[in-house]
């Protein structure tokens, strides 16, 4: 039998008992639990403070407002709490407040986005604080108990001392004493110096679920009376449903219901997805094409070379009159270069459950912003957002593809259509394939002018193509000018929020513009986002002026950088880990780049054999992300975002032909395996003093030290990607 | 109506011959620990074990079982999460969000089922499954690190 246990407190038995397999309760808002097994109630207790719950059992239930995809975020934050809050970290557990509870009180909990390498970095400052008023709450209650100066108490892993009496309490002990205290202000955090946990190599909390099986994630629950739900959204640009024949599956096995979604799309819903997807690829379906049906990768490639030199662009960055430069150049180089549409393909398809009812919507999802998708639920749903309650999920993959919650408003708007019946949506691959948010299309015309002597006057980059703000969020646009365009290749100052994406070379001269132009084709942020291409454009045409002017790579590059010692320390790092110089006839390239607040390099070492074969032995990366929270996940996260960006370089592509994607899953989109990944060897070196984020940074220089590298042995520029079946011999 | 042999388990399922055993898996039998991720055996999270040998169930028919072969599930790998190839998965924190591991680690405990002393090559052979959060690493380190442990 299948049972809802507590549906308002998201826990409910997943799978079903019918068969005596698997039956397991799940916490969906205790994540990181640690022992996997069943939920033990712990609400006896009231909060310490929004971040901190302690039971009589000393466990510590750390609240994390960002979401967890993988990338260990939730491990960080909860060792920044535990580290002011001086509790035993074998105690530690996790969970996710709701967006509902969030702005029910005021949004306490901060922002929910999770995005742009954010989730440690905007919010370490309050979540320490978080830890730190708990302690103090904690030391004051049993100073109180005691009858003593709180001063004359300390805490340490979980245990409250009064040192001069070797007296001790513990958390749990007076965890209801201290909720019911006045909340200080003006708690000093610990220096850098003195923390004992952030900056470990601490293990994830959320490991063992995920080699059992035991891990829920959405599209593992089963609800009571539930349906699931197959849907098909037009396949071409723009265009919108026009009919379909329900009646053509109605009597298939398990059908129960065929909609339409929206303007959009139709969806099955059965007894099981099975069923729903069977029916669904029978069901005789007509589209409406629009604006955008006709659209061709191929045709527009036009646009985008027209792009390259057009006389009307929107400026980036401006140093000094470069065309005076170029005027004096004893050599001139040019170089073009290209980025294709790429689809974040998360192993995990977009998927949903909804449950609507006159007066309540609630959906559990994956989602890398919670509050959006809390006001996607409430607007689908046709109901006041009071009356909405999204459950965040663990992420099976996000990479930027789940901040939009266009699926939720599907599941909602299917679920609206049979009130009362909780529906999940799941997307097919082929789905998936075909309605991302794809990484823009840009190409790159770069320009350098040297001396004589082999010195850089003036370096131009024309960026031509698409904006991912004026497709998806117009709003963000200033006077039309997209920044994120120019990610790594901005000066300082243009616009706070990109103030961690800016150009740490100094050049005599240097302009950067974009001609802005837009295919019909929605894109999105994809891990990196812009800084993946720029970088090539970059640091491959850096390589190109380095080699034009007889220079060394790195003393080229170096010769530069006098401007930022942290992002040439990490440069320098790689070359002397890599062998950087050495005549071991080993074939290496160099890059490094400055993006979302942290300072990244990369050597790879590769070889091509005579059939042009290319072989990825190894890549030395630096990063330098100020503080690095935990050194094993970083680097977790920086071989993790090598695989995504080396990927895309090597294999990944989007076309479009009659408005339709061409690649409808993993077999025409190919994603690198194991046998690709080359060795990756990290060097974290947080120098202090900032916030740097670590999801992304380093995938931006993978790709480009790897195609110089290509060029160290064949002497061949790849200037066209994805790399695929090029010859490069 | 097919019968089946899940982790030990005889049990009788009423669905059509043509369901791939995936579905059966996780719609009829509650197993969710084997993942979707393409339906077109390209990405491996579907991976579960028939007679020991790792096979995508995402393409496997349940008409296509005689109701004899062993079937193992990630759920089934062991009791308590103490095969090799788990233990060695914890020691080194390999998943990152995880989805693709229960597919990852069953293609790997097929791998050393066949050659518990795979080598870097059997690995790049063999190990085909498709992880976006790029896991690799740790995976190719953990299969090592498994060929040393016990059950
Ligand atoms: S779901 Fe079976 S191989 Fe991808
Ligand atoms: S761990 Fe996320 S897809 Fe492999």
């Amino acid at each position: 039998m299948t049972s809802i246990i507590d549906l308002s407190r998201r826990g409910f038995i997943v799978g079903t008992g019918a068969t005596g397999l698997t039956i397991g309760i799940l916490s969906a808002c205790a994540p990181g639990k640690k022992d996997g097994g069943a939920d033990t109630p712990q609400a006896e207790l009231p909060e310490v403070n929004a971040w901190v719950h302690i039971g009589t059992d000393d466990v510590v239930t750390i609240r994390i407002a960002r979401s967890e995809m993988g990338q260990g975020t939730l491990t960080g934050l909860a060792q920044m709490v535990a580290e002011e809050l001086e509790c035993d970290w074998d105690k530690v557990t996790t969970e996710y407040p709701t967006p509902g509870q969030n702005l029910a009180r005021d949004r306490v909990w901060g922002d929910f986005l999770t995005g742009g390498s954010r989730g440690i970095r905007t919010s370490q400052d309050y979540v320490r604080e978080g830890g730190a008023v708990a302690r103090t709450m904690l030391v004051q209650a049993a100073a109180n108990r005691w009858g003593v100066p709180a001063a004359e108490c300390t805490a340490a892993k979980s245990v409250i001392t009064h040192t001069p009496t070797g007296k001790t309490l513990r958390f749990g002990e007076v965890a209801e004493d201290a909720a019911a205290l006045p909340v200080p202000t003006d708690i000093p955090l610990k220096d850098p110096s003195e923390w004992k946990l952030i900056g470990k190599p601490v293990k994830r909390l959320d490991t063992a679920d995920k080699v059992t099986g035991k891990q829920v994630y959405t599209t593992d629950f089963k609800i009571d009376g539930m349906l699931n739900a197959a849907i098909m959204a037009a396949p071409m640009r723009g265009g919108t449903l026009k009919s379909f024949d329900a009646s053509a599956v109605s009597s298939m096995p398990g059908v129960k219901h065929v909609v339409q979604v929206d303007d959009t799309a139709v969806a099955v819903v059965a007894d099981t997805w099975w069923q729903a997807k069977t029916a669904l690829d029978a069901l005789p379906v007509e589209w409406q094409p629009g604006e955008g049906s006709d659209h061709s990768s191929a045709a527009f490639e036009a646009n985008l070379d027209e792009g390259l030199t057009a006389k009307d662009a929107f400026l980036g960055n401006q140093v000094g009159d470069v065309d005076a430069a170029f005027a004096k150049a004893a050599k001139v180089i040019e170089a073009r270069y290209n980025a294709p549409h790429q689809n974040h393909a998360c192993m995990e398809p977009m998927n949903a459950i909804a449950l609507w009812t006159a007066d309540k919507c609630e959906v559990w999802c994956p989602t890398q912003n919670g509050e959006s998708a809390l006001a996607a639920t409430a607007e689908a749903a046709e109901l006041p957002i009071e009356q909405c309650e999204v459950y965040k999920q663990l992420l099976g993959g996000g990479f930027g593809r789940k901040g939009a919650p266009d699926y939720v408003a599907q599941a909602v708007k299917i679920a609206k259509q049979m009130p009362g019946t909780p529906v999940k949506l799941l997307w097919s691959r082929e789905e998936d394939m075909q309605q991302g948010f794809y990484h823009p299309v840009t190409k790159a015309l770069c320009q350098g002018a040297l001396d004589a002597d082999g010195n850089l006057l003036g370096l131009k980059i024309r960026i031509s193509g698409q904006s991912i703000l004026a497709g998806i969020m117009p709003q963000a646009l200033a006077d039309g000018i997209d920044y994120i365009v120019f990610q790594g290749l901005l000066p300082s100052g243009v616009n706070p929020q990109v103030e961690d994406q800016t150009l740490k070379y100094t050049f005599p001269t240097i302009k950067v513009d974009h001609a802005m132009r837009n295919p019909p084709v929605r894109p999105g942020f994809w891990r990196g986002v812009n800084a993946n291409q720029n970088a090539i454009y970059l640091e491959c045409f850096m390589d190109e002026l380095a080699h034009a002017a007889g220079r060394d790579p790195l003393e080229f590059r170096l010769a530069h950088l006098k401007d930022s010692p942290k992002l040439a320390a990490v440069l320098q790092a790689v070359a002397d880990k890599s062998g950087w110089g050495s005549d071991d006839g080993k074939s290496r390239g160099l890059c490094c780049f400055y993006s979302f607040g942290s300072y990244t390099a990369a050597c790879a070492e590769v070889s091509v054999d005579e059939n042009g074969k290319l072989k990825m032995h190894r890549i030395v990366a630096a990063t330098d992300p100020g503080y690095g929270v935990n050194p094993q996940q970083i680097d977790a996260q920086v071989a993790g975002s090598f695989v995504y960006g080396l990927s895309a370089m090597l294999h990944e592509e989007i076309t479009f032909e009659k408005g339709e994607t061409q690649q409808k899953n993993f077999n025409t989109y190919t994603s690198m395996r194991i046998a690709e990944m080359p060795e990756v060897e990290t060097l974290v070196m947080p120098s202090g003093g900032f916030w740097g984020g670590v999801g992304e940074p380093t995938i931006a220089v993978a790709p480009p030290a790897v195609l110089n590298a290509i060029f160290a042995a064949t002497g061949k520029r790849i200037r066209q990607l994805p790399v695929r079946d090029q010859a490069l011999r | 109506m097919a019968t089946l042999k899940v982790n030990g388990k005889t049990v009788t399922v009423d669905v059509d011959d043509s369901t791939p055993l995936l579905w059966v898996l996780r719609e009829q039998l509650g197993l969710t620990g084997t993942k979707y991720g393409c339906g077109i055996a390209e990405c491996g999270a579907c991976t579960v074990h028939v007679d020991g040998q790792a096979i995508r169930s995402c393409v496997y028919p349940v008409g296509a079982l005689s109701g004899d072969e062993e079937i193992t599930t990630i759920e089934g790998l062991s009791k308590d999460g103490s095969h090799p190839v788990q233990q060695a998965w914890v020691e080194l924190d390999v998943p990152q969000c995880g989805y693709c591991q229960p597919g990852m680690i069953m293609a790997v405990a097929g791998l050393l089922n066949n050659k518990p002393d795979a080598t870097d090559e059997d690995i790049d052979r063999e190990i085909t499954n498709i992880c976006r959060c790029g896991t690799f690493a740790r995976v190719r380190k953990g299969i090592h690190l498994a060929k040393t442990k016990k059950a």
